[in-house]
């Protein structure tokens, strides 16, 4: 399990750096349009189900012009976090007041409203994975440096996220050595993990220092800098355009409902 | 635990985004005005630190199940608030983008969640009054122990009002409460017990790097703990006062700011063209016009209230039927589209 999470965080990465008509969409263009288009989806009301469908159109785009594996979104959109089900499956049974009739089963508001979290949640979810993985991580930190988040901010994650897979991988050594030392939960709790963690803590300040003193022999002055520059061109605009467009008309029509009705008279 | 954007409405999204953003851009001004500058690389490993330490598991005692540690306080403890509060922001930055731990407009709550109450709630209230240079270990243990429960449960209560005022889940305020706290009060404890754990451990390890990064970090000796409180409590006043028109149940977000921009709670609706005549169309057959369903004719205008829920109108077989078909539809066209664009992309490189 500890293997896969790293793998994952690796192969995100990789993904990330293909190059398809959405990779070579601006940071700032990807980033912004996949918040506006997580605020129109979440702005539904509590009950709302049909008006959710046609928004699944931007993830299908995202993954098909993107050449992102399906499966292993939809594997990482399955295991994320149970939160939203765990507070979710208490609306069917605490509100049971009718809402539709299918087919001779009473349809209740609870379901309705648990059925609108679930879209809701499979929505949101699979953006942000497909916004990083179509979409390098120092691309989205320039898009953030841009939008006026602070520099010392954007400077920590950068440099955050290029330790990670080193300290990952130092992790997953102790992990290991953990694993053929301890016998089944023996030699897991609290006791060893605190020393372990600790010679971890020793050891990433250790290597601070030596990452110091490294960049002090490249002349560094306190100020972090990045040499990729962006362009906002007449495709990234009209990728926008076009997205502010369509979450509007998805989110102020329910064309759902429309075509539902237009079909069955 | 991790608020997720399903479970949020766009205002109080956006609220707690705006307290995060503020806290945010406060600690790094604070950390420009006074940084040693070898704490751009510390932080950086560290926060890579707590993403490692997190992938480790432990056994709960008692439980059986395993956890994982937090962080926030530790952080506090070695960087001091301000440089330990960006390190937790940027972790959750990263958590919610690779393993889309909630979201990224839930990210703003989780960074308020995990990151303020640690950083600037637990460390200057509670552990650093009780805790000097020359403290006993046990004196720490105790210290780390109060302030990881006061943190978490700070941070559950949290994730409940945000829910609450985000009315998407029926739970009622009592009972999710009642569910929140006590699991967190367990949370609390171990991530207590793990970070006077590492604490300890470092002081009689290694004393020197406590001694290092404390004469590294800023403002070491004196927080403006004042200073602190009053832009807490603006940014709680400000946050109530935003948060309590949303609580005033009716208008949704977006529907709000529509109504700020137009003056009416719609969009101006277009004269002529295709939009009145979509327009007419949905009124007369969509089920859920307003987006929300059709409301009963007597209650027509007066302010949507509690009765409204209540006086519940009559199941519509006919209606639901189309529901269900137009989401059929839906599906099968998107779908559709996913499959053309593969196989459209899939012909022109042969290799």
């Amino acid at each position: 399990m500890f293997d896969t999470e790293f793998f994952n965080l690796g192969y995100l990465d990789r993904l990330s750096y293909q190059d398809t008509f959405i990779h070579r969409i601006d940071p700032r263009i990807k980033l912004l349009s996949s918040l506006i288009f997580i605020a129109a989806v979440v702005s539904f009301p509590k009950y709302e189900v049909t008006g959710l469908l046609p928004f699944f159109l931007f993830p299908v785009i995202f993954l098909t012009l993107g050449d992102i594996p399906l499966m292993f979104i939809l594997k990482k959109v399955l295991i994320v976090s149970p939160f939203a089900l765990f507070i979710g499956i208490f609306n069917p049974l605490l509100d049971n007041r009718p809402a539709h009739d299918l087919l001779g089963f009473t349809v209740s508001l609870g379901w309705l409203s648990f059925a609108s979290i679930m879209l809701k949640f499979a929505l949101t979810i699979s953006t942000a994975l497909l916004l990083i993985a179509t979409t390098s991580f120092p691309g989205i930190c320039f898009a953030m440096q841009k939008l006026r988040i602070p520099k010392a901010f954007v400077g920590q994650l950068l440099f955050l996220y290029r330790y990670i897979f080193v300290l990952a991988e130092e992790a997953m050594k102790i992990v290991r050595a953990r694993d053929m030392r301890s016998f089944g939960r023996r030699g897991k709790g609290i006791k060893h993990f605190v020393p372990l963690i600790g010679v971890l803590f020793m050891r990433t300040v250790d290597r601070a220092e030596r990452v110091y003193h490294a960049m002090l022999a490249r002349s560094f002055r306190g100020k972090l800098y990045s040499t990729k520059a962006y362009a906002l061109t007449m495709a990234d605009m009209l990728f926008i355009f076009v997205s502010i467009c369509l979450i509007l008309l998805f989110r102020v029509i329910n064309l759902t409902a429309l075509i539902g009705s237009w079909t069955t008279g | 635990m991790h608020m997720a954007d399903a479970l949020l409405s766009p205002a109080v999204g956006a609220t707690f985004w705006a307290g995060a953003l503020g806290t945010i851009a406060y600690c790094s001004k604070k950390l420009k005005e006074s940084m040693d500058e070898k704490m751009i690389p510390l932080m950086g490993v560290l926060g890579a630190f707590i993403f490692a330490a997190q992938m480790i598991n432990f056994t709960i005692p008692a439980t059986g199940s395993s956890g994982h540690l937090g962080g926030g306080m530790i952080l506090a403890v070695i960087l001091g608030p301000y440089a330990a509060f960006i390190v937790m922001a940027s972790v959750l930055t990263v958590q919610s983008l690779f393993f889309a731990d909630g979201g990224l407009l839930a990210l703003g709550c989780n960074i308020w969640n995990l990151g303020v109450y640690p950083c600037f709630i637990a460390y200057p209230l509670i552990y650093k009054p009780l805790v000097r240079a020359g403290s006993s270990p046990k004196r720490i243990t105790i210290a780390a122990l109060i302030s990881g429960i006061v943190s978490l449960q700070l941070g559950a209560f949290s994730v409940v009002i945000e829910t609450m005022f985000s009315g998407r889940s029926e739970l009622p305020f009592s009972t999710f409460l009642l569910l929140m706290q006590p699991i967190h009060l367990g949370i609390g404890i171990v991530e207590g017990f793990v970070t006077a754990g590492v604490i300890n451990f470092i002081r009689s390890a290694r004393p020197e790097i406590l001694e290092s990064t404390a004469s590294a970090r800023p403002l070491a000796a004196d927080i403006p703990l004042r200073k602190v409180l009053i832009g807490l409590l603006i940014v709680a006043v400000l946050t109530g006062g935003t948060l309590s028109w949303f609580a005033s149940a009716n208008p949704d977000g977006l529907e709000w700011s529509i109504e700020k921009t137009f003056g009416k709670p719609e969009l101006p609706e277009q004269e002529h063209g295709i939009m009145p005549a979509l327009k007419k169309i949905q009124e007369n057959t969509a089920f859920l016009p307003d987006y929300g369903f059709r409301k009963p004719e007597a209650k027509g205008e007066g302010p949507e209230t509690e009765k409204k829920e209540e006086a519940w109108p009559k199941v519509e077989a006919g209606t639901s039927l189309s529901g269900v078909v137009g989401s059929l539809i839906v599906i099968g066209m998107v779908l559709l589209i996913g499959f053309s664009i593969r196989a459209m992309r899939k012909r022109p490189n042969p290799q």
